[in-house]
C-alpha cells in the first residue's frame, strides 16, 4: 500500500528529527544571546546517558527525561562560568565541553551497554489521533514530538513578539549598548546557556530513552554538530530549525531505507549523506554572505566584559 | 566582599608558565577525589594513574607511541588556533592519512624496496592535506565556517575507513573480520629498541618542535600568524592575506595529522582496521591548548596527556574501572585551563566593599 509506505516514511522522519530539533532549538536561543556554545554533542551525550540510567534504574521514562534536562543544564553551567565569569574562549570551552561529556558519558554508561528500554509510546489523542491520513500524518506520534512543535512557535512568539525576546536579540546583537541601558548582560546569558543545555539534553535522552531506547558509547554520533549547523542554516529562525531538522530525519531514514531496498550503494555511503548534506546546506546557505551577516547575532562567540 | 577582574594591559609572563601548572594540580586533585568518590584508596589511584604506567622501559615506549601523534597533530593546531583557524577536524585528517598512506602499502604489497616507506609518508600527509583542504575551500571561497565543515568531515572519512576494510581492502584470507592484509616488511616501521615497539617515526616526530619553534619565532610567516590571532583587523591592515593564512594553516594541521595517521598504521597496527585513532585527533585540541599554542608548551602538554592515555589503560587492569575515566581527566583538565587561563588576562583583586561606580564594572557573583 504506497499510502502505508508514505506515512511510515514521515513518522519515522520526524522521530528522527525530533532530537536535532530539540537541541538546534536551544542552541538557536544561545546563539540568539551572543554565545556560540559548541558544547551540544557532549550535553547530548549527557542527556542521552543521565536519561537512560535514570529511566532503567526508576522505570519512569518521563523522570529519566527530566534528569536528562537537569544533565545538559548542569553541563552547560560550566560553560557558562567558564566563559560568563571567566571570559574563557567560547570555542575552545564549547570543545572542552563535548570532549568532557563524550568521555564522562562512556565512563557513566559502561555499565548499562546492552539492556533496552520500553521507549515511549505515542500519545493517542481522542478524536485528532483517529482521523484518516492526517491523523496518522500528524497525531501519532510520542509527546516529545509535540514539545518539540510547541516549542518552535513558542519560541518563534518569544523572539518576535515578546519584549523578553527583544531585550534577548539586543543582548546578542551588542552586549556593550544592552549593558549601558541596564540590562543583565551575563544574567540573560547564563539563562540562555542554561536553556540550551536543558534542550540539548532532553534531545539526546530522546534518542536513549524513546527513539532507539537503549545506550551506546557515543551515540549521539554528530548529531550535536548537526544541529549546530542546522541553527546557521536556518538562518537563526525557529520555524526554519524545524523544516531542516526534519530534512536531516529523512536522510536518516532514507539511509535505512536504502539499506533495505538494496539500492547496490555501499551502507558506508549512505552513512555519509547525512553528513556530507549538512556541509553542502551549510556551503550553500554561507554563500550568500549579506544574508549570513543580515541574521548572524552580531557579538555571537565574543566575549563580554562589562569594564571593556 | 568581591572579587574583581581588571584586565591586564599585558599578558603576564609569569602566569602563562603558572596557570597550566596550577590547572595540572587541579586536575590531580579533583582526579584524587574522583577515585575517592568511586570508593578506590586516591593516593594508590594517583600512583596507578601516573606513576605505575612508566617505571619500565617498556611503560616508557609505550607512553611515547602515544606521545608522539599527540605531538604531530597538536603542533599542527595550535598554529592554526593562533591564528584563530578552527581545524578541529584533525580526527578526520588523521584517518585519511591512514588511508593515503596505507593504500599505497596494499598497492606496492610485495613489491616494496626502500622506496615504500618514503613514499609511504608523502601519501599519509597529501591525504591529510587533502581532507583539511576542502573545509579550507570552503572557507576561503565560498565563506562558510570551518569549525562544522572540519568536524562534519571526521564522521566522513570514519565511515570512508568503514567502507574500505569491510569491502574492497578486506583481507580475503581475514576470516571475514573487517581489516586489511598486515602490510610487509617494507611498509612497516621496525621496532628501533629491542623488545619495544618504538620506531624512528616515533622519535623523528619530535623533530616538529624547533621546527615549528623557529616557524612562529623566526620567521616572518609566524608573526603575521601572532598578529592574525591577536587582531584579524590588524593583520588586513598590514596587508596579510587572511585566504592565504587560512589555507597554509590548514594545509599544515592537515598534513601533519595525516602524518601521525600513517605512521600509526605502518608502525604501530601494521594493517588497516575499523577503529585506528584512540580519539587522538580530539584530544590533540587539549593538548594544544594547555601547551598555550606554544612549540614548548604544546611538548609538555603532549607529554602529560599521553601519560593520561596510558594510566587509562592502567587503571583499566589494575583498578577496573573503565578506561573512559582517561576522557574524564581530559575533559577536566581541559576546562581548568580555560578557567585558569583568565590570570593571564586579568588581574583579580579582592574588593572588600564595593563603591557605588565600581558596581557597574563588577563581574556579577
Amino acid at each position: 500500500m504506497a499510502d502505508g509506505i508514505l506515512v511510515s516514511t514521515v513518522v519515522s522522519t520526524v522521530q528522527a528529527g525530533t532530537p536535532l530539533a530539540l537541541a538546534a532549538l536551544g542552541e538557536l536561543i544561545v546563539e540568539r544571546s551572543g554565545v556560540l556554545n559548541l558544547g551540544v554533542e557532549g550535553m547530548m551525550l549527557m542527556g542521552a546517558v543521565a536519561g537512560f540510567i535514570t529511566a532503567v534504574a526508576t522505570g519512569s521514562p518521563a523522570l529519566g527525561l527530566l534528569v536528562a534536562i537537569l544533565a545538559g543544564a548542569l553541563m552547560s553551567l560550566l560553560f557558562a562560568f567558564i566563559t560568563q565569569h571567566l571570559i574563557a574562549n567560547q570555542v575552545a570551552t564549547g570543545l572542552a565541553l563535548t570532549i568532557f561529556g563524550t568521555g564522562l558519558s562512556a565512563f557513566m554508561g559502561k555499565s548499562y551497554t546492552g539492556i533496552s528500554l520500553p521507549g515511549i509510546p505515542a500519545w493517542h489523542l481522542p478524536v485528532l489521533s483517529d482521523l484518516p491520513f492526517v491523523g496518522k500524518v500528524l497525531f501519532s506520534y510520542d509527546p516529545l514530538v509535540y514539545v518539540s512543535w510547541l516549542m518552535a512557535v513558542g519560541l518563534y512568539v518569544y523572539l518576535y513578539r515578546s519584549r523578553a525576546g527583544l531585550k534577548l536579540r539586543a543582548v546578542g546583537e551588542s552586549p556593550d549598548v544592552a549593558h549601558g541601558l541596564g540590562y543583565p548582560v551575563v544574567r540573560m546569558r547564563y539563562l540562555a546557556i542554561l536553556f540550551g543545555g536543558g534542550l540539548a539534553g532532553l534531545g539526546g535522552a530522546y534518542l536513549s530513552v524513546v527513539y532507539t531506547p537503549l545506550w551506546q558509547e557515543g551515540m549521539v554520533a554528530g548529531r550535536g554538530w548537526i544541529a549546530l549547523a542546522l541553527v546557521v542554516f536556518a538562518t537563526w529562525r525557529p520555524g526554519l530549525v524545524l523544516v531542516g531538522a526534519y530534512l536531516f530525519g529523512f536522510l536518516t531514514v532514507f539511509q535505512y531505507q536504502g539499506q533495505s531496498m538494496g539500492l547496490g550503494i555501499p551502507p558506508d555511503f549512505l552513512a555519509m549523506l547525512p553528513y556530507l548534506i549538512t556541509i553542502v546546506a551549510l556551503v550553500f546557505i554561507s554563500m550568500d554572505r549579506t544574508r549570513v551577516l543580515l541574521n548572524t547575532p552580531v557579538s555571537l562567540g565574543k566575549p563580554f566584559h562589562p569594564t571593556t | 566582599m568581591r572579587l574583581l577582574l581588571e584586565p591586564r594591559l599585558k599578558r603576564s609572563r609569569l602566569m602563562r608558565v603558572a596557570s597550566p601548572l596550577l590547572a595540572g594540580v587541579l586536575t590531580v586533585i579533583l582526579g584524587a577525589i574522583l577515585f575517592a568518590a568511586l570508593g578506590r584508596d586516591p593516593l594508590d589511584s594517583l600512583y596507578q594513574f601516573f606513576i605505575s604506567p612508566i617505571d619500565s622501559l617498556y611503560g616508557v615506549s609505550t607512553w611515547l607511541l602515544k606521545v608522539a601523534p599527540l605531538l604531530l597533530i597538536s603542533m599542527g593546531l595550535s598554529i592554526g588556533f593562533r591564528a584563530g583557524v578552527w581545524n578541529i577536524g584533525a580526527e578526520g585528517q588523521f584517518t585519511l592519512g591512514a588511508i593515503c598512506g596505507g593504500g599505497v602499502a596494499l598497492l606496492f604489497q610485495g613489491h616494496g624496496g626502500w622506496w615504500l616507506l618514503p613514499l609511504m609518508t608523502l601519501a599519509g600527509a597529501l591525504g591529510g592535506a587533502l581532507w583539511a583542504a576542502i573545509p579550507a575551500f570552503l572557507k576561503t571561497r565560498l565563506n562558510t565556517n570551518e569549525i562544522l565543515t572540519s568536524l562534519l568531515l571526521v564522521y566522513v572519512a570514519e565511515h570512508l575507513l568503514q567502507y574500505l576494510v569491510h569491502g574492497p581492502w578486506r583481507d580475503p584470507q581475514g576470516y571475514n573480520f573487517p581489516q586489511t592484509v598486515m602490510f610487509d616488511a617494507p611498509a612497516t616501521l621496525s621496532p628501533i629498541v629491542q623488545g619495544t615497539m618504538l620506531n624512528i617515526a616515533t622519535v623523528a616526530s619530535i623533530l616538529v618542535v624547533p621546527l615549528a619553534w623557529l616557524l612562529m619565532h623566526r620567521m616572518f610567516f609566524g608573526f603575521q600568524v601572532r598578529v592574525s590571532g591577536l587582531s584579524e583587523p590588524a593583520a588586513a591592515y598590514a596587508g596579510y592575506s587572511r585566504t592565504r593564512m587560512v589555507w597554509i594553516t590548514m594545509l599544515l594541521g592537515g598534513a601533519l595529522s595525516g602524518l601521525a595517521g600513517l605512521f600509526e598504521v605502518a608502525g604501530t597496527i601494521g594493517k588497516l582496521q575499523p577503529v585506528i585513532s584512540p580519539g587522538y585527533g580530539f584530544t590533540a585540541i587539549i593538548v594544544a591548548f594547555l601547551g598555550q599554542l606554544e612549540p614548548i608548551g604544546v611538548l609538555l602538554a603532549s607529554l602529560l596527556v599521553g601519560l593520561l592515555y596510558v594510566g587509562g589503560d592502567q587503571v583499566q587492569i589494575s583498578l577496573h574501572l573503565p578506561s573512559a575515566v582517561a576522557g574524564v581527566f581530559q575533559g577536566l583538565l581541559l576546562f581548568l585551563v580555560l578557567a585558569t587561563d583568565v590570570l593571564i588576562r586579568y588581574r583579580v583583586r579582592v574588593v572588600r566593599t564595593v563603591p557605588a561606580e565600581l558596581v557597574d564594572q563588577a563581574v556579577e557573583g
